[in-house]
């Protein structure tokens, strides 16, 4: 099995521990994983501002660089859901179905691909899980609070394989967190004030780390906690499933 | 004119205020996961609604002429308005006939659509809302918030304050009790004394020529009931194909809608009382034109049940006026679009696209794909910000090519520069409320390139 891992531009960017681990935990799980060096995002920055006509070329270039994989995986459920529902190529349509087909955001890989039941990690802390909105509702990592259906979490079951972490409950499970791409800014009052109860959510309910499966939340969650001057952080789900370094603190 | 991003800053600026707000109709949201997660079969029942509803839109004309043949029969007058205009030219006309200068009129959203009230009021006709919600927001001249809830952004000592100026209740009167007596006093009287009343239409059975109102208030029919004259006026995608469809709806109804397994009142008209006129006005305002627009056809299944209203994160922090149009939320934001695209082209980018609307639907519109497709038409048709069209054609161009990439990264983070929560600039949006991430010493790709190749 050859995996792809694609990170997207603002975690190769801002968040390069997260991509770290997420390579790491899939090599100690035994996957043979490249990194296509020509990668660059998945388009959706474009896209959810109404320009996906000019997505083309970033499309071109996704299929150039992972038609050849069995699996593409990202540790981000707003880009994986993208590619999923809008990787389309005037040069070669028949890659880009197959790839729409074959991207996983890396839980959901973890949990239904290699069917992951046991991990080597400590992360002694409580912990507040962020649904992010399109990881959740999207590509339904976890059952969904509007719904009339059985409970699970892909993010939830992996963070309990992991020795010590204490999931926080949260007054609302699954509300969004307001960064919503260029909503951060264009609607930056609603944006904001949306972060800022996201977090009040967990640090009410003692949270030490807000976690997610997508850095785009944890980002916005991250700019509203420093502004906050608080000690409550941010980190990817990948970091902890890897066995974060306890240090980190 | 102010869109939404303006008007919800304003709204904002008293944030226990949105607090307040948010919490409201959250507590709205709560209940009716309760009431639907008490129905096991509650993701069928959704389906099957929207299966109904694929039915009639998929036949409409059909439906409509069985209607109207089947009111016609029953003594009913039908009545076809191509729009907003000819809805209410149709509806004065028949008061003028009857030489009636007041009427009451029951909450109906497609009249706030077709601006009624104020074009009746310039015909010299007095119009009484008789819901409660709508009273309150018709006393205080300002339009209602919620389809559902008209004045749910008003406090109990705000009414209370409308309710002394207008109603004669004792200043800083706020108990919601007494209030809620007040207007009932000054309503039994508007009741009595009105010779039309005018009613919205939930469905309209095709089977039967019959229509179903649902209130809380019974309102509907203390209006229609006391009047020589009762007007209907509805939507044409209010259909349903038969009577036993409303075993589907009714159910799924208000407890979308509050929570509520029913409201208090579903009132069923079928012909007109002996001496009383019935009519019906069948209105398009622009939903022939929707049906035609095959991506959000779908919004014509709406029942108007405000659940997606009352799940939207953002329309609990923005209130119901920040989308200046008569419905709100998300819903309204895929249905205005269509009425005016220039007017509205902010609604659709009013949205994280997170989702929970269309979990909530009873009728499963897809409206967070809506929202994203409105996004593309928007733009293509040109009502977009010329600005941001040059800075995605700087950023599509960037991220196409690798190379541009990691220079213009390298060179300080490019996309720090490029995103839309810039660095560097105090007068950005991202700044005025949160920090920026640290910048690494190194990108994941630099880092890739020095450990593993």
């Amino acid at each position: 099995m050859r995996v792809g891992l694609f990170i997207p531009c603002y975690v190769d960017q801002f968040y390069p521990n997260a991509a770290i681990a997420t390579l790491e935990l899939l090599e100690k799980l035994g996957v043979t994983v490249g990194y296509p060096a020509q990668q660059t995002c998945c388009g959706q920055p474009m896209a959810n501002s109404g320009y996906e006509h000019l997505t083309g070329g970033c499309n071109d270039l996704f299929v150039d660089n992972f038609a050849e994989f069995d699996y593409v995986v990202s540790p981000s459920g707003s880009c994986a859901l993208h590619i999923k529902e809008h990787l389309h190529s005037h040069n070669n349509e028949e890659a880009a179905t197959g790839i729409r087909k074959k991207i996983y955001e890396l839980t959901e890989f973890l949990t239904d691909v290699l069917k992951v039941e046991k991990l080597d990690a400590k992360f002694p802390h409580r912990v507040g899980l962020h649904q992010s909105c399109h990881g959740q509702r999207g590509l339904k990592l976890a059952q969904m609070t509007e719904l009339t259906a059985s409970p699970f979490s892909k993010p939830g079951s992996l963070l309990g394989m992991v020795e010590g972490v204490e999931l926080v409950p949260l007054n609302r499970a699954d509300e969004c967190c307001g960064f919503g791409g260029t909503f951060c800014v264009a609607e930056e009052a609603v944006s904001a004030k949306m972060g800022k109860d996201r977090v009040a959510d967990h640090i009410q309910n003692g949270a030490e780390y807000i976690t997610a499966a997508d850095l785009s939340c944890l980002m916005h969650m991250e700019g509203i906690l420093k502004r906050q001057k608080s000690g409550v952080k941010v980190i990817h789900i990948a970091e902890i499933l890897n066995g974060v370094k306890e240090t980190v603190a | 004119m102010k869109d939404h991003a303006q008007l919800s800053e304003v709204f904002n600026k008293d944030e226990q205020r949105v607090d307040w707000h948010d919490e409201t109709l959250w507590f709205v949201r709560q209940k009716r996961d309760k009431a639907s997660h008490q129905i096991p079969d509650w993701e069928e029942l959704r389906e099957a609604a929207s299966q109904i509803k694929h039915n009639v839109l998929s036949n409409l004309s059909n439906y409509l002429e069985q209607f109207e043949q089947q009111a016609i029969n029953n003594g009913i007058r039908v009545h076809w308005a191509a729009d907003a205009k000819e809805h209410n030219h149709i509806v004065h006309s028949i008061l003028k006939r009857h030489g009636i200068s007041q009427m009451v009129k029951s909450k109906s959203m497609l009249t706030e659509e077709c601006h009624l009230n104020h074009y009746l009021e310039e015909q010299g006709i007095n119009v009484v809302d008789s819901d409660l919600g709508e009273l309150i927001v018709q006393l205080a001249k300002e339009p209602p918030s919620h389809i559902v809830l008209p004045c749910i952004h008003k406090k109990k000592e705000e009414i209370g304050d409308i309710f002394h100026e207008f109603l004669g209740s004792a200043k800083g009167e706020a108990d919601p009790q007494v209030l809620t007596e007040t207007a009932r006093i000054h309503l039994r009287n508007t009741f009595l004394s009105r010779r039309a009343a005018l009613t919205g239409v939930n469905f309209a059975v095709a089977e039967t020529g019959e229509f179903v109102v649902c209130t809380n208030e019974g309102n509907a029919d203390m209006g229609a009931h006391l009047s020589d004259v009762h007007i209907a006026s509805m939507g044409i995608e209010k259909l349903i194909p038969k009577r036993k469809d409303l075993g589907v709806f009714l159910r799924l109804l208000t407890r979308s809608a509050t929570g509520q397994p029913i409201t208090t009142y579903s009132s069923h008209f079928k012909r007109p009382r002996p001496g009383q006129e019935m009519h019906i006005v069948l209105v398009d305002n622009g939903r022939s034109i929707q049906l035609g627009r095959e991506d959000f056809r779908n919004s014509l299944k709406c029942i108007r049940c405000g659940a997606c209203m009352n799940t939207c994160p953002v329309y609990r922090r923005s209130g119901g006026h920040s989308y200046h149009t008569a419905v709100a939320g998300p819903i309204g934001s895929i249905l205005a679009p269509n009425l005016d695209m220039k007017q509205y082209a902010d609604l659709p980018f009013a949205s994280t696209l997170c989702g929970s609307c269309s979990n909530v639907c009873p009728v499963k519109i897809d409206i967070h794909e809506q929202l994203y497709k409105w996004r593309q038409v928007i733009i293509k048709e040109g009502y977009g910000d010329k600005k941001k069209a040059a800075a995605m054609q700087a950023m599509a161009y960037t991220l196409s090519s690798p190379k541009i990439y990691r220079i213009a990264g390298k060179a300080g983070r490019w996309v720090m520069k490029h995103t839309p929560f810039a660095v560097g600039n105090p007068l950005n949006p991202w700044y005025k409320q949160r920090d920026m991430p640290d910048a690494p010493k190194e990108s994941f790709g630099e880092w890739y390139r020095k450990n593993r190749e």
